[in-house]
């Protein structure tokens, strides 16, 4: 589609709009995620990230515009469809499903990359059979790459600590299998040694794995150090888009984001 | 259970059980009121199990099980008796009943069609639910169920052609075939054993179906879609789907005791499709455990036994005792009402509480504040 850029976009969105009444969520923004980069979105709060982030991956449907991954047209494909394609995301409050276990939790995550249905599951031929340890083993091996100690792993995911609730997160966001990877605001909720760790597993989960990264996210040290290119919303409006630095010194960003001290 | 228990251990449980269930009839006498009583409990505890998937396991508050209950009789009113008397289709019956005019199939084709035609009207009242949640789902499925039972009431005037109606109303459908088994003969009703195996047979299928599906990539897709309905469909489970297919697998297996419920009371009467009957099989739901498999099955065997037997068996006349002038069958539902209230002040969880909803009624405390309450004060 676009001749110019070297790398084709994994993702695509074009003139995104969401109106909710008579409140502009989102207005008309248009951007890009180049394949194997770490951008982010930032904004003050209210500036419509997460909404952005839920059009993106169809859990709300867009007022008009369109969104691409991979060239095909999935602006109003349902969330597991999207998801099947290969966008897997987190959430800002982290999401788990409290009563399953965080390897049950990441075999969730499996979800779309197994066959088994109701005959499967009943008569349990051992192609089910296989399939379901696959599934099992590739959840521990998921849990033990983001950092879960061992003896964690079969306990219930609201008895976890909030630390390794995001670990099971996102290892649960990889059992998916995606080519990109959304998190909205990863740091939320952790100190400075944690975030600075985040900055490098976030950049070796993109080279071990092939991922895209889009990051929502509060923490400036997180957004400079770890992104390629920085994309700020203000009132739902796309009002700078460049590479960190360029970000930090635009004055617009500044007025609307980032305050006076800047 | 399971988790209790070496997995070796809970095999020679569920095999000690099977046995124990198989030879239990030779106990008891062959038309006794204790033998009448277990064949009721055993179907309730398959209806148990049936609504303990929907609500219990996808978190689907739903108060019109009655329906499929109605559904699955009807199936045998329809198929087995007289009934469609202008009709005359003869499948694998007794060459009694292969004179008889009316639809006359065998049982196990009746229970095979109840079952699929509650799972498709299962899908039915699960369509208007998909975009609801909670109190929502609860009111929808509690009409459904009041549809159900008010076009089976009405259903006399419901023609269908040649003078034939939908159902009989409250005149009911009566002379219902008894299943049959070819060489062997007809179940009769002066030897209950016959009828006892066959639905502790339903309730095998039906425990090991629940089992089988409790570890299952859609088992797994059921909780998640109950925990979490949001990050579910976001991490790939289709909602649409993996809701129908769990109110219709509930409703099969209501069906299916339906059926059975609708051949051994050798009527189909629409005055007994009351909306009491739904809250009476959640009763066996919660108080069994919501979600739990093994709660569910002794939830219904337990309030079958006390409604068929332990009320008007064996205390029925113990008011009477206290100088009191009414018999105990008269206020069982109240009875039912305390018992539900107990077990909510003693045990929220259930009797055989899930796994998942143990820790959840046991830990209530989140992690963060057990974090803290390690911290200062500790050391102060």
């Amino acid at each position: 589609m676009s001749t110019v850029q070297p790398a084709p976009p994994i993702l695509r969105a074009e003139r995104l709009t969401k109106k909710f009444g008579g409140l502009i969520a989102v207005s008309d923004v248009s951007f890009e995620i180049p394949a194997r980069s770490i951008v982010s979105l930032i904004g003050p709060n209210g500036a419509g990230k997460t909404t952005f982030f839920n059009m993106l991956t169809g859990l709300i449907r867009p007022t008009s515009g369109r969104i691409t991954l991979d060239g095909a047209n999935i602006t109003r494909a349902r969330p597991d469809v999207i998801t099947n394609r290969g966008v897997a995301r987190t959430f800002q409050n982290i999401r788990l499903f409290g009563a399953m276990t965080a390897v049950e939790n990441v075999m969730v995550g499996r979800h779309a990359r197994m066959r088994a249905g109701l005959l499967g599951a009943v008569v349990r031929p051992p192609r089910v059979r296989g399939e379901e340890r696959a599934a099992r083993e590739r959840a521990r091996e998921l849990l033990g790459y983001v950092g879960l100690a061992t003896s964690s792993f079969e306990r219930f995911a609201s008895q976890l600590p909030y630390g390794d609730q995001r670990r099971v997160e996102i290892a649960r966001a990889l059992a998916t299998e995606p080519s990109l990877l959304l998190l909205d605001e990863p740091t939320a909720g952790m100190n400075p040694a944690e975030s600075a760790a985040l900055v490098g597993f976030m950049r070796r989960l993109r080279d071990d794995l092939d991922l895209t990264i889009l990051l929502i996210e509060h923490d400036m040290k997180v957004v400079m150090g770890v992104s390629e290119r920085v994309t700020v919303l203000d009132y739902g409006r796309k009002i700078a888009e460049a590479d960190p630095a360029t970000v930090r010194a635009d004055p617009v960003v500044i007025k609307a984001y980032l305050g006076t001290e800047g | 259970m399971t988790a209790l228990l070496p997995a070796w251990w809970s095999r020679v449980l569920a095999a000690a059980l099977v046995v124990f269930g198989v030879l239990l009839p030779f106990g008891f006498g062959t038309a006794s009121g204790f033998m009448n009583a277990t064949i009721i409990a055993l179907a309730f505890a398959v209806m148990s199990l049936g609504l303990n998937i929907v609500v219990g396991v996808a978190g689907l508050l739903d108060l019109g099980y009655v329906a499929f209950y109605a559904i699955g009789a009807y199936a045998v009113g329809w198929f087995g008796s007289e009934f469609f008397s202008r009709v005359n289709v003869h499948v694998l019956v007794s060459p009694v009943v292969s004179e008889l005019p009316g639809i006359h199939l065998s049982f196990l084709l009746i229970l095979v069609a109840a079952a699929a035609i509650c799972a498709a009207a299962g899908v039915v009242i699960g369509l208007p639910t998909l975009r609801l949640r909670g109190d929502y789902i609860a009111i929808v499925t509690l009409a459904f169920g009041e549809i159900i039972g008010v076009v089976a009431v009405n259903g006399q005037s419901i023609s269908l052609g040649g003078g034939m109606t939908l159902t009989a109303g409250n005149l009911g459908i009566s002379a219902v075939d008894e299943p049959y088994i070819p060489g062997i003969g007809s179940f009769g009703l002066l030897d209950l054993r016959p009828w006892y195996w066959l639905i502790f047979a339903i309730l095998l299928v039906a425990l090991f179906v629940n089992l089988r599906i409790r570890d299952s990539r859609l088992g797994r897709a059921w909780v998640a879609l109950r925990e979490d309905e949001v990050a579910a469909v976001s991490m790939g489970i289709p909602l649409v789907r993996t809701k129908l297919l769990a109110y219709a697998m509930g409703a099969a297996f209501g069906g299916m005791s339906g059926a059975f419920l609708g051949t051994y009371y050798t009527e189909v009467n629409a005055g007994q499709f009351q909306f009491g009957f739904s809250i009476f099989i959640l009763a066996m739901v919660i108080i069994g455990g919501l979600g739990s498999i093994w709660g569910a099955v002794t939830g219904g065997l337990l309030l079958g036994y006390i409604n068929n037997w332990l009320i008007p068996d064996v205390l029925n006349n113990l008011p009477s005792a206290f100088g009191f002038s009414f018999q105990l069958t008269q206020v069982e539902f109240g009875i039912f009402g305390f018992l539900l209230v107990i077990t909510m002040v003693l045990r929220p969880q259930g009797l055989l509480p899930e796994r998942r909803r143990r820790q959840e009624l046991t830990a209530a405390i989140p992690a963060e504040d057990s974090q803290l309450s390690t911290g200062p004060e500790d050391a102060a």
